[in-house]
């Protein structure tokens, strides 16, 4: 398993992200233990207490839940695919925003990906 | 959490030229901290002074409440720029030097991770590679349990894997109580498992924030902001 990490944003949301992403997409399943603190600081080769900030954050967001002295376990799919849906918003939003300053209306960007994508 | 490291002041002339130039400095513990600068800045006059190495023309440092000395090193354990051991030792003969010396030693974990490395422990220091040796000083200073882990350049001059198997050995190692110092000046490589950086230049800080906060109020990395700071 890879992580992508943009050194120019802060990590912590970005390791949000990618375990919301994998829990909705179904690779981390529901009540399936994740990985420690400490391995996926290996892994990703971040702090640990970024990745510690991390799960705790996912876990106001009922992402995951912890058991003590068992570490970390994926909660229900649903909040996960509500959060990546979000996301998903936010980027097409951000995305779509950005190319109304460069002068182009929806239709226009709609074209361009269009294009891109052929 | 509570001050492990406390600079007030600070100063170090070397004759007439300024090394350190009134620093003050506090680090908590369950931290890992970036000690940045460019060559000549003074990174390696600080953390000679921290270990005792070199006494501080006025001022005082404070490591968990003690002045540089017998007591404060039996909480730090430090990793210098260059080695001084010797190098017709054999890897399990320095191993059980640093058993005597320092109580808070492991050596089963110390062994361990030689053996991970396929190292063996009746190899002689100097038939082993570079990066090798560079492995065995790593290993040495992290098997001990200590407050305070000081890396001197531990990074400088490896090739990327052994890069990548010193910072994966950082974190593996690490514990919530102690904190590390790595002082380095290739930001880039280290920063993603940093959670502070000191920037210092002249023998001035220039900067001591978290990782993220320079990202999030910079939108760029630590390297970026680096380079901006000390452009000439």
């Amino acid at each position: 398993m890879g992580w992508k990490l943009d050194k120019n944003r802060p990590i912590c949301p970005q390791i949000c992200e990618q375990i919301s992403v994998r829990i909705a997409s179904g690779e981390f399943k529901a009540n399936e233990r994740l990985m420690s603190v400490r391995e996926l600081a290996v892994e990703a080769g971040v702090n640990p207490n970024t990745v510690q900030k991390a799960f705790e954050q996912l876990e106001a967001k009922k992402l995951i839940y912890s058991v003590r002295g068992c570490g970390w376990f994926v909660d229900t799919v649903g909040s996960a695919k509500e959060t990546v849906e979000r996301l998903m918003f936010d980027k097409t939003a951000a995305y779509v925003e950005e190319m109304a300053l460069l002068g182009l209306n929806l239709e226009q960007v709609k074209k361009y990906i269009k294009e891109w994508n052929e | 959490m509570s001050e492990l490291l406390t600079c007030r002041n600070l100063t170090k002339n070397y004759g007439g030229l300024v090394a350190l130039n009134n620093v003050n400095l506090e680090i908590k513990s369950g931290k890992i901290i970036g000690l940045l600068g460019p060559n000549g800045s003074g990174k390696t006059t600080l953390i000679k002074i921290l270990n005792g190495l070199l006494t501080p023309t006025s001022g005082e440092i404070l490591i968990n409440g003690f002045r540089p000395g017998v007591e404060s090193k039996k909480m730090v354990s430090y990793l210098p720029d260059n080695s001084y051991l010797n190098s017709w030792m054999t890897v399990e003969q320095i191993v059980g030097m640093f058993s005597d010396f320092y109580a808070d030693f492991r050596p089963e974990l110390a062994f361990e991770m030689l053996g991970r490395l396929g190292i063996t422990p009746k190899s002689k220091l100097k038939t082993l590679s570079k990066g090798n040796k560079e492995k065995v000083c790593l290993i040495l200073v992290m098997s001990r349990n200590a407050l305070l882990y000081v890396l001197d350049e531990p990074i400088a001059g490896v090739d990327p894997a052994t890069r990548d198997y010193v910072i994966s050995t950082i974190i593996n190692n690490y514990n919530p109580e102690a904190s590390v110092i790595i002082s380095t000046h290739l930001i880039a490589d280290i920063e993603q498992v940093l959670d502070e950086v000191i920037f210092i230049n002249n023998g001035n800080i220039v900067l001591q924030k978290t990782v993220d906060e320079i990202r999030e109020e910079n939108g760029k990395s630590v390297d970026e902001l680096f380079r901006e700071v000390f452009k000439w």
